[in-house]
């Protein structure tokens, strides 16, 4: 099993999730972050004060998913959440040891 | 027949002189009555229509003229309105609150609207208790009133207070409350200096000290009966000297000995809520239509001037500051819009009843950019961490506005002045008042200051600092969501 973190550009997000039912994947977590990599931020200017914002709101998507559907996932993501431009994002991969579905106690695959 | 009264009335006057008039611009008025009958706009209106009526009404002058002393007018046109702008006055409040709540960060939201709320109600049983009667009572000494009205003492809803016409006067209580609001307002613009780190016993403390010992003789040395920068002719319609200039500086003096804020200059202190600061502005847009307006204490033609100025200054000084804004910075922002918007207001204040509307846009225009000006270039230079920009946009478009009175009241600059009106004589006549006010206001807010700090101190701790006065000086917090 895997578990995937996918940062990506907030507007992206619903063509993202749409791309994932797509393939048949169950359940998505989204949360609202904020972070750089190579995209600059911008200058906010307040009366005489001016700030540099490094931080830019992006979406983090976690997903669970099977071995076997592990480069379709990436694909799909891929292309659903790009632009072209800088700050597109990236997709994070790592292995994923245990799962378990709260309401019946079922784990690995099944509880995917 | 309240026409034929009024007439009745007014040739009385004219027929008796006129009997000491109180408030600022008095005297012009008074000449107009007796001399320049049309020059001034005040007057036009109801000496206009006396004049051809004027075969008739001595037949009847004696028999009111022997009535005991006086017939006053008092319209119930004028007391409306003057009820009328004393409450859009108050709208002031929750505008101002707003405007500055805005602009500091979340923690911080409750402690300002509660300083602006608190600040108003104290100033104003001050002003019932002793203020109203060391400003504006019996006593005609240069500086201060007296202790005659002490608690409103011998004010009756039958007592007067006079306006600018001669004989037309209107109901004293509705004159304290007007004039109430003015102090009380004045008290709640210093707030926005010392914002997000000083002790709200403090800002009590400071704010009652300072009411005393710089509002009320400011506000009688411009106002008040032998006052005496209105001996010396000084214009201040609507309180440019007595409210912006005078709490400015008072807000210019607590920024340097209440300390920055931390953080100040290396982190982000970012405003939490524009869109309130754009809505507080508004709100100071339309009670400052009572504020200007209703200074002219008569709902005449002077009262439509201001309201014109009130109306076009506000809008040239929203462009100016985008204007400005656009050209030096690249982005024209809503809260220099929003804050063109109040450079405008307090800049056109000491003038709206004596300028054109085109001096009025000029002095919009100028107020905008020079207020720009005073939250970025003049800011830097004074190094004083004047959180809410209070000396920037009150300090300079109350100076600016004090000053270019003094221009643009000349009649050949469409201003209601008389034809021997002199510019630059006025204009020095401008700059002393903006001295006075600004030496007076400077060592009465240090000597409040000083006190506070004393009994209290000015400055929470560190760590309420950075945990925010909602919670650490009030116990609550703005937004729960």
């Amino acid at each position: 099993m895997k578990f995937i973190s996918a940062i990506i550009k907030p507007f992206k997000l619903d063509e993202v999730r749409e791309a994932l039912s797509a393939i048949g994947v169950q359940g998505i977590t989204v949360t609202e972050v904020k972070g750089f990599g190579r995209q600059k931020g911008h200058t906010e200017l307040y009366r005489g004060a001016e700030y540099v914002v490094d931080f830019l709101p992006k979406v983090k998507v976690e997903i669970a998913i099977d071995d076997k559907i592990l480069d379709q996932v990436i694909e799909a993501i891929e292309k659903s959440a790009a632009t072209g431009k800088i700050g597109d994002g990236k997709i994070f991969v790592f292995n994923l040891e245990q799962v378990t579905r709260i309401r019946t106690g079922e784990t690995g695959s099944e509880a995917l | 027949m309240k026409k034929v009264l009024s007439i009745l009335a007014l040739v009385t006057t004219l027929g008796l002189g006129f009997t000491g008039n109180v408030l600022a611009e008095d005297a012009p008025a008074a000449d107009a009555a007796t001399t320049e009958v049309v020059a001034t706009p005040d007057a036009v209106a109801p000496v206009e229509a006396a004049t051809p009526e004027v075969a008739t009404a001595p037949e009847a002058a004696p028999a009111e003229a022997a009535a005991p002393e006086v017939a006053p007018t008092v319209d119930k046109g004028d007391t409306t309105w003057m009820m009328i702008s004393t409450i859009l006055v108050v709208l002031m409040v929750p505008g101002l609150a707003l405007f500055y709540g805005g602009l500091v960060r979340s923690k911080n939201m409750l402690s300002v609207l509660m300083q602006v709320f608190v600040v108003f109600s104290l100033v104003s049983v001050l002003w019932a208790v002793y203020g109203y009667s060391l400003a504006f009572g019996s006593g005609a000494g240069p500086i201060i009133g007296d202790f005659g009205k002490l608690f409103l003492a011998g004010v009756t809803s039958d007592s007067l207070s006079d306006t600018f016409t001669a004989g037309v006067k209107i109901p004293e209580y509705v004159f304290i409350a007007f004039q109430c609001i003015f102090a009380g307002l004045t008290a709640t613009l210093i707030v926005g200096s010392f914002a997000e780190r000083i002790k709200f016993s403090a800002v009590l403390l400071f704010s009652a000290i300072w009411f005393t010992l710089s509002y009320i003789p400011i506000a009688h040395m411009v106002w008040g009966a032998g006052g005496y920068l209105l001996g010396q002719g000084a214009l201040d319609f609507a309180g440019g000297t007595v409210v912006h200039i005078n709490a400015a500086v008072a807000g210019l003096v607590g920024a340097y000995m209440v300390g920055k804020r931390i953080g100040y200059g290396k982190e982000a202190l970012t405003p939490h809520n524009l869109t309130l600061t754009m809505l507080g502005a508004a709100l100071l847009w339309v009670g400052w239509f009572g504020f200007n307006a209703g200074s002219n204490l008569e709902a005449t033609g002077g009262a439509g001037l201001a309201l014109v100025n009130t109306l076009f200054a506000t809008a040239a000084a929203v462009l100016a500051w985008s204007i400005g804004e656009a050209f030096t910075k690249g982005k024209a922002s809503m809260l220099g819009a929003a804050s063109g918007a109040v450079a405008g207001l307090v800049a056109i204040t000491p003038a709206c009843g004596s300028v054109g509307p085109m001096g009025g846009i000029v002095i919009g225009f100028a107020g905008g950019f020079l207020c720009l000006w005073g939250v970025t270039g003049l800011k830097k230079l004074l190094g004083a961490d004047d959180s809410l920009d209070v000396f920037g946009v009150h300090g300079v478009g109350g100076i600016v506005g004090a000053l270019l009175t003094g221009v643009f009241t000349a009649p050949s600059l469409g201003g209601t002045g008389k034809p021997d009106f002199s510019i630059a004589s006025q204009v020095i006549v401008q700059g002393e008042g903006v001295i006075i006010t600004i030496i007076w206001s400077a060592i009465a807010a240090f000597i409040a200051y000083k006190i506070a700090d004393l009994i209290v101190g000015l400055r929470v701790s560190e760590e309420a600092e950075r945990e925010g006065l909602d919670t650490t000086s009030h116990g609550e917090r703005a937004y729960n969501i």
